[in-house]
């Protein structure tokens, strides 16, 4: 069992205690660990940079879960029939839940939930590229289950593995709903296809524009993104390229049996390497998103803003009753 | 702007009788009721448990990660406490 906030001040760095010691020893005895493919705990040594990676890493993650409910949101009062509806709130709420997990673990590293909120709220944090751009209709609920779910998938797999027990606990946890995500989408599009000409345009218009934005989840190339330490700790297990590659294998048939096409003239089976040829990604527009310039950046940030300010009484009043209550029981006792 | 979190709570999970509740994950909560409450939306969404015990992580205690040799490591040579230790006869061995 491991418990948080123990013996954890978030004063200082240097009132932190021992875990904020740089020592050789602890460092070559933490190395050791993760080498001999053992879980590392909340109150265990860790080098500060461990630390502070998985911080980034899990809040990032949290973040993106949480804002990731806005653009299926959108849909919840829209969906064409209830049961869609029933369905489209049980995802919704599954993130939200994502989200509390992931920042549950982040958490048992010495931060506070505040700071880690107050880290989006003010941009300082990034969130996943893909939540800024819109959902147009109906079929953009479709293929964000069948393809961002997908992706996500992909990309939390490993990561049931990763050295830092919380967060491997929490994803396993995450990876068990997310199944769930991807068939309700992949379901929910095979409807529409067997449905009118209409439809399957709608269909095919959201592939369309999912498809891009879809595989640069999986990050930049390898080339371009140093994860040297993380995968040193056992956080990153499988690089970018390789987890993107998977994806558009696991892809390409699927979209055969919906009957889409996927908007990539260069996509071909490639029978020498074994895997399918891509063309090649628009990072420009990749990074222009991460820093703020996609579709709905601003509306993004704006919505969790306003959600947090005018939750900002609640958090209050609850907490002032809960005060008063205990004090009157102690008065009673 | 002086600000006050909602206290943490640990949250543990019967998920089904006969068995014990087990450590799932946290969440934070006024009062117990409410943790009861958010426990419950966040962790038994899909009929996961019967029973849920909430506990403040505050009142939580626990053992250094650093006196684990001086707790743990004086059971590793009490092999004796292990019934494998025993090797009776093979007539009798599946005792
Ligand atoms: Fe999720
Ligand atoms: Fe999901």
């Amino acid at each position: 069992m491991y418990t948080q906030a123990l013996d954890i001040p978030q004063k200082d760095a240097d009132e932190r205690g021992p875990r904020a010691v740089e020592s050789p020893a602890y460092e070559a005895e933490f190395n050791a660990r993760i080498d001999a493919g053992e879980f590392i705990e909340p109150k265990d040594w860790m080098p500060e940079k461990y630390r502070k990676t998985l911080i980034r890493q899990i809040s990032q993650h949290a973040h993106s879960e949480i804002v990731g409910m806005l653009p299926e949101g959108n849909w919840i009062t829209r969906a064409p029939s209830l049961k869609r509806k029933a369905i489209l709130l049980a995802k919704v709420q599954d993130e939200g839940g994502h989200g509390l997990y992931l920042y549950a673990a982040a958490e048992t590293l010495g931060v506070s939930r505040d700071e880690l909120y107050e880290a989006l709220l003010s941009g300082k944090a990034k969130y996943s590229s893909i939540f800024n751009y819109p959902t147009l209709n109906w079929a953009d609920i479709g293929v964000i289950g069948w393809l961002v779910d997908g992706a996500a998938i992909m990309n939390q797999i490993p990561l049931c593995k990763c050295s830092y027990g919380p967060y491997a606990r929490a994803m396993i946890r995450v990876c068990k709903e997310e199944s769930f995500h991807q068939r309700q989408g992949y379901d929910a599009l095979l409807q529409m296809m067997k449905g009118t000409a209409g439809q399957r345009e709608m269909v095919q218009d959201a592939v369309n524009r999912w498809w891009w934005p879809s595989i640069m989840m999986f990050g930049p190339h390898d080339k371009d993104s140093i994860h040297v330490e993380s995968a040193r700790w056992g956080i990153k297990r499988i690089s970018n390229d390789d987890l993107r590659q998977k994806f558009v294998d696991a892809t390409v048939k699927q979209a055969e049996v919906l009957g889409v096409t996927l908007p990539d003239p260069d996509l071909k089976w490639n029978a020498e390497r074994g895997h399918y040829d891509f063309g090649a990604i628009d990072w420009d527009e990749f990074w222009s998103v991460v820093k703020g310039d996609g579709q709905c950046n601003v509306d993004r940030i704006a919505a969790r803003r306003k959600a947090w300010d005018d939750g900002a009484w609640v958090r209050e009043a609850a907490l002032a009753f809960a005060e008063k209550q205990a004090a009157r029981e102690k008065v009673a006792a | 702007m002086e600000r006050k979190e909602w206290p943490l709570w640990e949250v543990f999970i019967r998920s089904r009788n006969g068995l014990d509740h087990k450590h799932c994950g946290s969440v934070h909560a006024p009062d117990p009721r409410m943790a009861l409450q958010v426990a419950r939306d966040v962790y038994t969404r899909r009929m996961e448990g019967v029973s849920i015990w909430v506990v403040k992580a505050s009142d939580i205690v626990a053992s250094d990660p650093d006196a684990k040799p001086e707790l743990f490591d004086p059971a590793e040579d009490k092999i004796y406490r292990h019934p494998t230790f025993y090797k009776l006869p093979d007539e009798v061995n599946h005792m």
